[in-house]
């Protein structure tokens, strides 16, 4: 029972940083990323390679990792900055789905839909599989509390403020002079960057990725997580996470008692659920948890 | 393999006709309410197994059974709209693209509760193809999809262009205020675009199911196709979605020559991407920022 409950606090953690990435760009810059599994499984998959494959340690992984989905993410951005946001729905949405069929298919680099298995974590097998789900979730906490910090400080600069603007009414951002297109582009890099960052973290605790993991419904988690905690809010980010996680955990166990029902019954109303209770939340309390709270104008 | 393009470009034709009948509803609703409708997805596969209980529960020919997967599919649309998406509108377009991407999930869902995940099969009569000469050829299934999809794209443009209620239409989708001003309720051409566009993606769902089979995921797994079209004839464009879906049918087959037969839907993501690029507003679309 202990071990079930550092595992979920894990997952929560790795959803708190989907949830941080997703605010970045949907809470703050107003851009929305309808495809977050497509960059959670793309870090997820350069990470894993690059250690399982090519040898490269884990810290240099989850680099790459964030790198590379950084720069996934600054193409798609670039592609749709000038459009109207729909696009960038319509474009994340495809993306997501493009990740998953080159996954399925490039048979000689991901292994298609066997997945990837083996992949190395910290310490694992030198100690009982308790003590390394305590050291990664250490290590997810480390990282949690290192991306809010960051994120509150991005928040409360300047720099927050203008994403905040253009959010608002980007013709204005502009008029005040701020290069709006470059701060878009630069605002969904650093979100996918930390999509990444989680993707590999996914990747090195649970030591195996196919691409039937990384379906839509992640996508909803995570919408649902910081739409729930408090769009704009970074520590209802967090907050949303870990109720999301608990809630996909308490659904399993009250399904699980539905007499009658098949297993992919069962299934379809816990997906059903997530769903559900994400429209829910948009009609009955769209601003969230923790209602985002705009820092103090710095008097000159 | 030079002598497979004319054979390519027949399935890619077919392929690309029935395509537009999703995309027909995809931008129709872009068009009148301002939001990307992901739940095109979800009613495609209502649709497909609309038509699927006409077809196997109730006896119905493939033909007769559009007509159900159009009104069945029609209905809900309308109904969802109602509960779910309009009371949302006011918050945004991109709230309400989330709130659709919820909802095609539960629809999507509520789809495998009752029938499962299991492949499911249309009751069709086994036919031989058809030659057309030089080694081409064309199955019955594939003409009488063709025709089904042309009656229903001939039918949504007289409807447009000759109806009352079809101006009405078009004119909420050029210049919502002043069709207000003229006294055209918006709310009534709402629900009509929904029930017609939804109907279409019910219709789009059958037709696609009629060539293989159907699951819980067959809208989802066209969806990428759908929004091609739309987005490489010009989003909000109804001409411009049979334009683009035609465009995208023939590149999804040319690109058998090149590429493995699992990356055909790739290719739609790949023309959304050049197209946005070099020219966002599409073939025949208004402008895109």
């Amino acid at each position: 029972m202990d071990n079930y409950l550092v595992a979920m606090a894990t997952f929560a953690g790795i959803y708190a940083l989907l949830a941080l990435g997703l605010n970045l760009v949907w809470g703050m810059a107003g851009m929305i990323n309808l495809g977050l599994v497509g960059f959670f499984a793309f870090g997820a998959y350069v990470s894993a390679l690059l250690t399982k494959k090519a040898g490269w340690p884990m810290a240099a992984g989850l680099v790459a990792a964030i790198v590379l989905t950084a720069a996934a993410g600054a193409v798609v951005a670039l592609v749709t900055a000038r459009l109207r946001g729909d696009y960038l729905a319509i474009i994340t949405l495809g993306f997501s789905e493009v990740i998953r069929l080159v996954a399925s298919n490039e048979i000689w680099l991901t292994n298609g839909t066997d997945g990837i298995s083996g992949i190395p974590g910290p310490a694992r097998g030198q100690v009982t599989p308790a003590t390394f789900n305590l050291i990664y979730l250490v290590i997810v906490a480390v990282v949690v509390l290192a991306a809010l910090f960051l994120m509150e400080r991005v928040r409360g600069a300047p720099y927050g403020r203008v994403l905040r603007a253009i959010r608002d009414d980007d013709q204005v951002a502009a008029v005040a002079g701020k290069a709006v297109v470059a701060f878009k582009v630069e605002a969904f890099a650093v979100s996918a960057g930390l999509l990444g960052l989680a993707g590999g973290l996914f990747a090195h605790y649970t030591s195996f990725i196919a691409p039937d993991g990384f379906t839509s419904l992640i996508s909803i988690y995570v919408v649902l997580a910081l739409t729930a905690g408090g769009t704009g809010n970074n520590r209802g980010a967090v907050l949303g996470a870990a109720l999301v996680v608990f809630f996909m955990e308490s659904t399993r166990f009250v399904t699980g008692g539905l007499p009658g029902l098949k297993p992919v019954q069962v299934a379809a109303v816990r997906e059903l659920l997530i769903g559900l209770s994400l429209i829910v939340v948009l009609r009955v309390r769209p601003a969230g948890l923790l209602p985002e709270r705009i820092p103090r104008p710095v008097t000159p | 393999m030079l002598g497979e393009i004319p054979q390519l470009l027949v399935n890619g034709l077919v392929a690309g006709t029935i395509l537009a009948v999703p995309a027909i509803g995809f931008t129709a609703i872009y068009a009148v309410l301002r939001f990307p409708n992901f739940t095109i997805a979800s009613h495609a596969t209502i649709g497909a197994f609309a038509g699927y209980v006409a077809n196997t529960a109730g006896g119905w020919p493939a033909a007769a059974a559009v007509l159900a997967a159009f009104v069945v599919t029609g209905a809900i649309g309308v109904v969802n709209d109602e509960v779910v998406l309009k009371p949302l509108r006011p918050s945004g377009a991109l709230t309400t693209a989330i709130a659709a991407i919820a909802l095609t999930i539960v629809l999507e869902n509520v789809v495998r509760f009752v029938f499962g995940n299991d492949l499911r099969g249309y009751d069709l009569p086994i036919r031989r193809d058809w030659q057309l000469g030089g080694g081409m050829r064309i199955g019955p299934q594939q003409v009488e999809n063709l025709v089904i999809a042309v009656v229903a794209l001939a039918a949504l443009f007289l409807f447009l262009a000759f109806t009352r209620t079809g101006k009405a239409m078009r004119e909420v989708a050029d210049n919502p205020t002043l069709a207000g001003i003229k006294g055209i309720d918006a709310d009534r051409v709402a629900r009509l675009v929904n029930f017609i566009a939804m109907g279409l993606a019910g219709v789009g769902g059958m037709l696609l199911g009629l060539d293989t089979s159907i699951d819980p995921l067959t809208g989802f797994r066209v969806i990428l196709s759908v929004f091609a079209a739309a987005v490489v004839g010009g989003l909000g464009s109804i001409p411009g979605a049979v334009v683009g879906a035609l465009t995208v049918g023939v590149g999804e087959e040319l690109s058998l020559l090149v590429l493995a037969p699992a990356y055909r839907t790739a290719v739609g993501f790949l023309a959304i991407l050049i197209v946005l690029t070099l020219r966002p507003r599409g073939i025949l679309g208004e402008r895109a920022y």
